[in-house]
């Protein structure tokens, strides 16, 4: 049982700090650029297949360099030659646009790689234990995730507070003709941070791919997730979507060890249910079989409670 | 601070000890006002000092921080807007706030629908609708807009709009005015052509004016308040304010007067 | 020509289309009905965006949702229920307006990007969910009912495709008169309003939140009516009729159809449901070839095909057309070398990547190519590149002649 909770608690951090890495980047974006971007999962998905690729040309540990980088070339050509046109059209039709590229960025996957998953395994350099705990070993990849999640914060945070650069792109969210107008080139600056949250999304897949299965749906899989945790922590807020990230990655977790259903938990305080009513089966459904489902239920019990999430501004 | 005189008429608007902060900010330190019926108020004041802000207060657009805010003697202080709106209260926008996809005669038949009833009705077709056509037919009339009544609102030129931003505000018949700056920006007879048009919509109504144009709040205006930096330093008749050496050392300076 | 006149219009139009030479085999009738379901499915949702500003990705929930409610009506149809078949779709469209209203007051609090992203979490939640519930849902296969075993009105026995078409369209002409009419009533044009300047809405009297809710449910309502119909026109309703691909895929019908004209839904609902039946047979990458071809809307021609159609109708027949007819003339030839060069090296690279079994002959717009040697390779990149660059040359003629249009339509006004 210790060990159960143990190592439950410990990949659900793990999960958790992969949906952060990921929604700390659409927040990025979304925060000063007021995009939703909906192919940042694609670039997630891109990240994994590029640094397979490229680690069965040159190893491990450039791919994870350099796959990143590629993800940021490609998000920064997405706002130069694409979104930029979009941008005077509003909000809806900039959400519509990358809607429609991560239809296309799926399917030029498939075209580069084929629709079957590819063998995305640990590379031997970090196919190691970490420690052991409770007689079974923790992997050192996933050590190496929680490190690069929470660094991936930390620069976050100083790059917004301390730097120039970030008061600058502030200034430029809400009153882009101002800060043009000062001498800033705010289009470059766009394109700077489209190019910074596509390379973050890049680098949660390199290591995302070993955890979670690296094929053409994985962005279409984990996507919604990460808008949930993007709308349950609060539109714009990065600490929000860091607690709702380990909040749903905790919950999911725990959640698929437990093989109890309501109608188990009726049985134990000696409420009957009769086996032709009609919730019956809404009753009997187990929690571990619920875990795909249960981000969508924070999410609807959040929009009742307190519809601007956990850490939000009460406007969009 | 000058006293007003006290009210013998009943209250339209009644502002009391309002303040309002942003974060640690105070905008808003304690302004109290009192608007009778039928008064053209206008409330005048340097860049910064707090006028929209106050506009915002009075219809339901911001809460005040505390203090009271009465309509007709209710309270309305963080009403939604559109409750203050149904009790009678209107407001202009000082950067124009159409319906820009709209057309002109669509704009001013949607302000006024609630004042005509039609609640949230979708069993009737619009047009069937003989008082909202008739009143927004005149409201168009009154604005000057009839000819353009098929346009898109958001292809009309600045005055035109600045027009049809006064005509969404008194189609619905309200009684208490706000205009905040329905002057901006206007050259000098689309002004004399804007005061024409507020003097006629305000007969018989609340009317509250923010301003800029001097002649404008003179030629209008029964009282005015001066707001510097969120307090109100004098209300009074138009020619007491202008004489007033503390408003004039605030504001209106060498400007004309 | 009036409202009424164009609805008449529209209803010969709708009784001739099976018996054009060429639409009398049943699959292609089969076409014109999915065409139809389409078009009821994409009005309902151009109400939400189209009219009040609201995208939805998870729209089809209620077409779903009205589908399973209308397929077990069927079934109940089967067992003995006294309602002929044509009725089924009230079901659906009971269903829809039901949990659009639930699901509405919940959703419609916020609107834009929160929307949004609400509507894609609800409808992955439902989704989910169907596939926990069998009793209801069916599982994986779905469930599956009998349109022809009823009660049967006036010898309609639905045994035929014809009759399955017919039946269709009469629903979507209801629905779509019935949908225009809304749009005319004080709460459909405040609907726009809310679209336009939600804010501004507070200030005029009217909670935009309450106006939302209320052409959220008229517009779940009739995607339900969808719903119905698709149930009877497969006999089956599966969990994908659920999902994020279906919502995906209205909202591209009524995007690339033009949000802005009522007809734009009903365009863009046959054009992708011509696409995604036809290409299909023709190509594997079907589904690049509409999301380039959504994006390019979304980024060149906002109005969509419906706003494309009005602006030629326009300069139609002013002088301005012929310089217009002109450039395009010169600019044509180019385009077509241009995409049959991108569609070359696409289809090449697709087909060797999912079906490296098939070899590497292929044959495409009649010629046969060796994917293994250079020159398809070459020359698919080399008509690609020249039909870009001429286009490109060609462009500013193009881009001229409407400039001078627009300055006519000016001067005339």
């Amino acid at each position: 049982m210790k060990e159960l909770v143990a190592f439950s608690l410990l990949n659900g951090v793990v999960y958790g700090l992969l949906l952060f890495m990921l929604s700390s980047g659409l927040t990025l974006i979304f925060s000063l650029m007021g995009v939703l971007n909906f192919a940042h999962a694609s670039l997630f998905m891109l990240g994994a297949y590029l640094s397979w690729q490229i680690s069965r040309w040159v190893g491990f540990w450039p791919a994870l360099v350099l796959a990143p980088l590629l993800c940021g070339l490609v998000g920064a050509g997405i706002e130069r030659f694409g979104l930029r046109r979009v941008h005077r059209q509003g909000h809806v039709a900039e959400i519509l646009f990358t809607f429609g590229l991560a239809y296309v960025i799926g399917e030029l996957v498939i075209m580069a790689w084929g629709r079957n998953p590819i063998e995305n395994h640990v590379p031997a350099a970090i196919d190691f234990a970490a420690f052991r705990l409770f007689g079974t070993s923790y992997p050192f990849y996933k050590v190496l995730m929680m490190g690069i999640s929470v660094g991936m914060f930390a620069f976050l945070y100083l790059a917004f507070k301390r730097t120039r650069v970030g008061l600058v792109i502030q200034a430029a969210l809400t009153h882009p003709q101002m800060v043009g107008a000062l001498g800033h080139d705010v289009p470059r600056l766009f394109v700077l941070v489209f190019a910074v949250g596509s390379a973050l999304a890049g680098l949660a897949g390199v290591i995302g791919g070993f955890a979670l299965l690296t094929e053409p749906n994985m962005a279409a899989n984990l996507g919604p997730i990460v808008f949930v945790v993007v709308v349950v922590g609060g539109l714009g807020s990065i600490p929000g979507a860091f607690l709702a990230s380990m909040l749903i990655g905790l919950l999911q977790t725990f959640a698929v060890a437990i093989d109890y259903s309501w109608l188990d938990l009726f049985r134990a305080i000696g409420l009957k249910v009769s086996s032709d009513s009609l919730l019956r089966e809404v009753w009997s459904v187990k929690l571990s079989q619920a875990a795909p489902i249960l981000p969508y239920v924070l999410l609807v019990l959040m929009l009742i409670v307190r519809p601007r999430g956990f850490m939000g501004t009460r406007e969009t | 601070m000058r006293v007003p005189e006290p009210a013998t008429r009943p209250l339209a608007l009644e502002l009391v000890d309002v303040h309002k902060r942003f974060g640690a900010t105070p905008i808003i330190r304690g302004v109290s006002l009192e608007i009778p019926r039928g008064e053209r108020h206008a409330i005048i004041g340097p860049n910064g000092a707090g006028k929209s802000t106050l506009f915002n207060l009075m219809s339901g657009r911001l809460r005040p921080t505390h203090g009271a805010i009465r309509l007709d003697g209710a309270d309305v202080a963080g009403k939604r807007p559109f409750r203050i709106a149904r009790r009678g209260l209107s407001r202009s926008f000082q950067v124009t706030n159409i319906f820009p996809r709209m057309t002109v005669r669509e704009n001013v038949r949607c302000s006024v629908l609630w004042s005509l009833g039609c609640g949230y009705s979708f069993l009737r077709s619009i047009e069937r609708l003989r008082n909202a056509n008739e009143r927004a037919d005149e409201t168009l009339e009154r604005i000057g807009l009839t000819a353009r009544r098929d346009a898109l609102a958001g292809v009309l030129t600045y005055a035109e709009q600045r027009a049809l931003e006064i005509g969404i505000t008194i189609a619905g018949g309200a009684h208490v005015i706000l205009l905040d700056e329905p002057t901006a920006g206007m050259s000098r007879p689309e002004t004399e052509a804007a005061v024409e048009l507020i003097r006629s919509v305000s007969h018989d109504r609340t009317l509250v004016m923010v301003e800029h144009d001097m002649s404008v709040v003179f030629g209008l205006a029964d009282r005015v308040s001066v707001l510097v930096y969120g307090e109100i330093v004098a209300s009074d008749t138009p020619e007491r304010i202008r004489a007033d050496s503390a408003v004039r050392a605030a504001y209106l300076g060498a400007a004309d007067a | 020509m009036t409202a009424r006149g164009r609805a008449w219009l529209a209803a010969a139009l709708l009784l001739l289309l099976p018996w054009i030479p060429g639409m009398q085999s049943d699959s292609s009738r089969s076409l014109l009905t999915q065409m139809a379901i389409a078009a009821v499915f994409a009005l309902s949702y151009n109400l939400l965006l189209g009219q009040t500003g609201l995208l939805s990705f998870g729209h089809a929930v209620y077409f779903g949702l009205g589908g399973y409610a209308s397929i077990h009506f069927l079934r109940a149809i089967n067992g003995g229920l006294p309602i002929p078949v044509p009725f089924v779709p009230l079901a659906g469209a009971l269903a829809g307006l039901s949990f659009g209203m639930v699901f509405g007051a919940l959703t419609t609090r916020r609107g834009g990007t929160v929307f949004a992203l609400i509507s894609l979490g609800l409808g992955e939640w439902v989704h989910a969910s169907s596939l926990m519930l069998p009793s209801f849902f069916g599982g994986e296969e779905g469930v599956t009912a009998s349109r022809t075993k009823g009660p049967h009105l006036d010898g309609l026995d639905m045994a035929s495709q014809l009759q399955v078409y017919y039946v269709t369209a009469a629903w979507l002409l209801i629905s779509a008169a019935l949908m225009y009419a809304f749009m005319r009533t004080p709460v459909g044009r405040l609907a726009n309003a809310v679209r336009d300047n939600p804010e501004r809405v507070e200030f005029i009297g009217y909670n935009p939140q309450r106006v939302r809710f209320i052409v959220f449910s008229v517009s779940a309502m009739f995607a339900g009516l969808a719903g119905g119909l698709h149930a009877i026109n497969y006999e089956i309703v599966a969990a994908e009729s659920l999902s994020a691909a279906r919502s995906g895929a209205v909202l591209l019908m009524v995007y690339i159809g033009g949000v802005d004209h009522f007809l734009g839904a009903v365009l863009g609902a046959v054009a992708i449901t011509w696409l995604q039946v036809s290409l299909s047979d023709y190509t594997t990458a079907w589904l690049l070839y509409l999301g380039l071809l959504f994006m390019g809307v979304v980024a060149f021609v906002p109005g969509g095909l419906a706003g494309l159609a009005m602006m030629h109708l326009k300069v139609l027949r002013t002088p301005a057309m012929r310089a217009i007819a002109r450039s395009y003339l010169v600019a044509l030839p180019f385009a077509i070398l241009a995409s049959a060069g991108l569609v070359t090296l696409i289809e090449i690279v697709y087909r060797r990547a999912t079906q490296p079994e098939a070899g590497a002959l292929m044959k495409l717009f009649w010629i046969p190519m060796d994917t293994a040697k250079p020159w398809p390779w070459i020359g698919a990149a080399g008509a690609a590149g020249i039909g870009a660059f001429a286009l490109a040359r060609a462009w500013p003629r193009i881009a001229a002649a409407w400039a001078e249009a627009g300055e006519e339509t000016h001067a005339r006004a």
